[in-house]
């Protein structure tokens, strides 16, 4: 029984810390599951790469290592969920199991051409909020360039799991594509067509969130997630530095 | 450029904005349009108050306080956790794009730029956390007695 209760957590928390929740949620929402199952004393250390649940006193202690980490509000919003109809009483444990395990296997995601058009959206509107100069002529060339460069990130992270290198690769499909662009006359600013283009890979949130994690007590979390976001940044950066380079 | 269009273009390109992120990153249906929110009036208070010439760093926190008050409204009014609708709502002021030049500044030889945009980078992350922290704080205190438990 404790056995199930505490795989119950590991899976809650590792779906959580994927999805990229806060660290004092997955704390909370692993202990309050323990809890409603009836462990009175759950003891959890959470880190970005690892999970350990035990119960005070007892020699029972698991671990969960986690592999990879991105942001999928939609997993964080569903174990969210499910935990509030556990503590409410509507499912047991065992459907509890089923539902997160059914979540991990098949998240909702948007189709694919959907997440495209709204990476040219975002990059193209972030282009004009960050020139401040109300550049307009360069929107049509910022929202093409930003398409191509997620799609490529997104091809690249289906073929490697090595999250560097697909970033890489995108910054520099946005460099050489804003290149060509302002090359064949679509654009004026390359410096600003870039700068939106690259806005959907770029690591901001997770910077925050990294100092965040890191005031509010984790400091081995926010840590890891800094260090994370810096690989993130200096991948994007010299990504389309190489086109500086060499054009 | 009339103030009353710029003001336009600038809620509705950040509203634009963070939906669009928000959908990059998955975030679910229902809580598109609130994130969509969270960003313009963030994005707003952070505008109006650098064209205040009050500086990057008051902005930058207050913008983030903003953001965070209409995450816990929203997240009490929805159920939903309140980092679905924090974190696209901060895609406009999160210093991405500023991490992204201080790394081509490096990467390009440029050392001294590269250091100042790294330090701006660093600081303008710590305003906005703490900006949050201070929405947080605030809900915990008005909340104490809320009907809906804080974190849940």
């Amino acid at each position: 029984m404790a056995d199930k209760i505490l795989k119950t957590c590991l899976l809650a928390g590792r779906i959580m810390i994927e999805g990229g929740s806060e660290m004092y949620r997955v704390d909370d929402t692993m202990a309050r599951i323990a809890k409603n199952a009836g462990e009175t004393a759950p003891q959890v250390f959470t880190t970005p790469t690892g999970l350990f649940i035990g119960v005070a006193g007892q020699p029972d202690v698991q671990i969960a290592p986690v592999s990879q980490r991105g942001i999928d509000m939609e997993k964080v919003a569903g174990v969210n969920n499910l935990s509030r109809q556990f503590a409410a009483g509507e499912i047991d444990l065992d459907a509890l199991y089923a539902a997160l395990e059914k979540l991990d296997r098949n998240t909702p995601f948007f189709p694919v051409w959907l997440q495209i058009i709204a990476a040219a959206l975002c990059s193209t509107t972030l282009m004009v909020i960050f020139a401040q100069k109300y550049d307009f002529f360069d929107m049509p060339l910022a929202a093409v360039v930003g398409a191509i460069g997620f799609a490529v990130y997104l091809r690249m992270s289906s073929l490697t799991k090595v999250r560097f290198m697909s970033e890489l690769l995108g910054a520099f499909a946005v460099g050489l594509a804003a290149w060509l662009g302002v090359r064949l006359g679509v654009g004026r600013s390359l410096n600003n067509v870039i700068v939106g283009a690259v806005m959907p890979l770029v690591p901001g949130v997770a910077i925050t969130n990294s100092i965040r994690d890191m005031l509010a007590g984790h400091l081995l979390s926010g840590m890891a997630r800094g260090m994370e976001a810096i690989l993130s940044a200096c991948a994007i950066g010299a990504g389309v530095a190489i086109i500086f380079r060499f054009f | 450029m009339p103030l009353p269009v710029q003001i336009l273009i600038q809620v509705s390109f950040s509203y634009l904005s963070t939906i669009a992120f928000a959908i990059i990153i998955n975030v679910p249906h229902r809580a598109l349009n609130p994130a969509g929110w969270a960003g313009a009036i963030g994005w707003l208070v952070y505008w109006s108050l650098m064209q205040l010439a009050t500086g990057r760093m008051l902005a930058n926190l207050l913008g983030a306080f903003a953001i965070g008050i209409c995450g816990l409204i929203f997240s009490r009014r929805k159920k939903m956790p309140v980092i679905i609708f924090n974190i696209p709502g901060l895609v406009p002021l999160v210093p991405g794009a500023t991490a992204y030049q201080a790394v081509r500044a490096l990467v390009l030889g440029n050392f001294d730029q590269a250091l100042s945009l790294t330090f701006r980078v660093a600081m303008v992350a710590g305003a906005i956390a703490v900006g949050f922290m201070m929405a947080q704080l605030l809900a915990e205190q008005t909340y104490r007695r809320a009907a809906m438990p804080l974190e849940k």
